[in-house]
Order: C-alpha cells, then structure tokens, then sequence
C-alpha cells in the first residue's frame, strides 16, 4: 500500500509478558506526540480498517486524565476503550493504561510510548502488556469483526 | 495455505463473526446460539458447519448435548494473536504518516 520499507514496523515479544513495537516517522518528535495525544489527531488514524471511524475520543492531556474511545462501523456496530493517563512528558514520553469493553472489560493493558529524535524524524517505541490467553480469545474475535474487515473487503473485489 | 483460504471464506460472513464473538466467551449449544440472531437451528447449525470445516470451531460431547467452542489452535495461539495486533497497527501507522505529513503543510497551525 504505502511505502513501509523505509519506516518499517516491528513487533517483538519480551519474555511472555510484553510486546514491544518500534516505528519510526518522518516528522518531528512533537508532531508525533501530537498525533498520539490530541483527540482530533487521533480520530484520523487510529481507525484499523477502512470504513470504521472513531465518533468519539476524549484524552484529558494529564496524570490521571481521562481516556475513552469508540469505535463505529456505521452500521450500528462498535466497541469501546476506556482508560487513564499516568505519565506525561510533553514529545518525549507516555504512560497509560487502557481497556477494551467486549462488553466485559479486559484487564488493564498498560503502555508506555516513547518518542526518541532520529535524524529528521522520530524513533517510537510502544511497550504494551501481553494478555493470557482468555483475553487473547476474546480480543481476537472482536479484532476478526474489526481487523480483518479490510482483508474481506479485498477478498469481496476479488470474488466480485 | 488452503486452511487460511476456508477461514477467510468462513469469516466473510457476519453472522459467522458474530458467532465467533459470542463463543470466545464461551461454549454454546445450537439453541443458545440460535436464540440472538433470530435464525433457525437449521440455519446456524449450516454456518456451524463452516466454521468447522474451516477448522475454526469444533463440538463437544456432553451427553445429549453437543456444545460448540472455539477450536483451540486456531483462535488463541500468541503468534495468531500479534499477527492480528501487526495487521492491525501496521494498517494505523500508515494511515498516522498521512496525518502527520498533512499537519507539517499546515507549519504553525495551532492546532
């Protein structure tokens, strides 16, 4: 789709209780803090797969501050996250928790994002917990009506 | 790989999914499953069978009762998991490239 070679994702494990993601971005660290702090900014990426918006998103930008997002398919399907800021260092660092309502809530995922400058752009690196298996579970099937609805949509061009 | 191929095809439909959802929560029998969706049993028990075709769900022997689960390799290995959890974040991340190529025009924009 994009060109993903030169800021290519990776995600690895560590041990089995934390996944660790880097990417790097061809902006600034404070635009990328930006992008991953401001409800506005937020609303415009972090989507998953084309069709789905986030009609609403609330980050209060301090320790103890509010977060809470949903997700909408459009066609009355959704599913929500609530959670709350721990730590914030303006373009340097974030550390949150969050949940996801399937409805029950999953145990707390706590993350921590840093954003390191890396020549003209920015070096993230996203630590986040591993969930047990039963969580796993019911996380996968919520990402199959969710995630994969983009592989459906390219399987349904193929198929039409 | 030809199981990849009958999970896609099994998971293109919604009613599927929506059985896949209720059953990570746990196991059901046809009528449990039947009840939600307003279907007949006939009808679920054809999208069941697809679902197990493609290796996705299987029964249990409880007596008279044949509750179905979530078949175990499919659904809840660590590697099928971040393979999700990739998908899923590569596709964000692309799409925050945009975003932040479009806020660097707007230089100085306050917002």
């Amino acid at each position: 789709m994009n060109n993903m070679t030169q800021n290519k994702m990776t995600l690895t494990t560590e041990g089995d209780r934390f996944v660790v993601v880097t990417r790097r971005f061809a902006a600034s660290p404070e635009a990328v803090y930006r992008a991953h702090t401001d409800p506005e900014l937020i609303k415009k990426w972090m989507l998953g797969p084309p069709g789905w918006t986030m009609p609403v998103c609330i980050n209060e930008p301090h320790p103890g501050g509010k977060i809470r997002m949903e997700w909408s398919d459009g066609n009355g399907h959704g599913f929500y996250l609530t959670g709350e800021n721990l730590e914030m260092e303006p373009y340097k660092r974030l550390v949150h928790v969050e949940r996801m309502h399937l409805p029950d809530p999953t145990p707390d995922n706590h993350v921590e994002t840093l954003f390191e400058p890396d020549g003209n752009g920015t070096r993230m690196i996203m630590r986040m917990t591993l969930p047990n298996a039963e969580v796993r579970k019911s996380m996968l099937a919520t990402g199959m009506e969710t995630g994969m609805e983009a592989s459906y949509n390219n399987l349904d061009s193929l198929l039409a | 790989m030809d199981y990849l191929n009958s999970s896609f095809a099994a998971l293109a439909d919604p009613t599927r999914r929506a059985i896949l959802a209720r059953l990570a929560l746990g196991e059901a029998t046809v009528l449990e499953l039947a009840k939600p969706f307003q279907m007949t049993q006939p009808a679920i028990s054809r999208h069941l069978k697809v679902l197990e075709t493609a290796g996705l769900i299987e029964q249990r022997v409880d007596g008279t009762r044949r509750p179905r689960r979530l078949a175990k390799p499919a659904l809840d290995s660590i590697d099928e998991w971040l393979n999700t959890l990739r998908q899923a974040l590569a596709t964000n991340y692309d799409r925050l490239d945009q975003v932040l190529a479009e806020m660097n025009l707007k230089n100085g924009d306050p917002q």
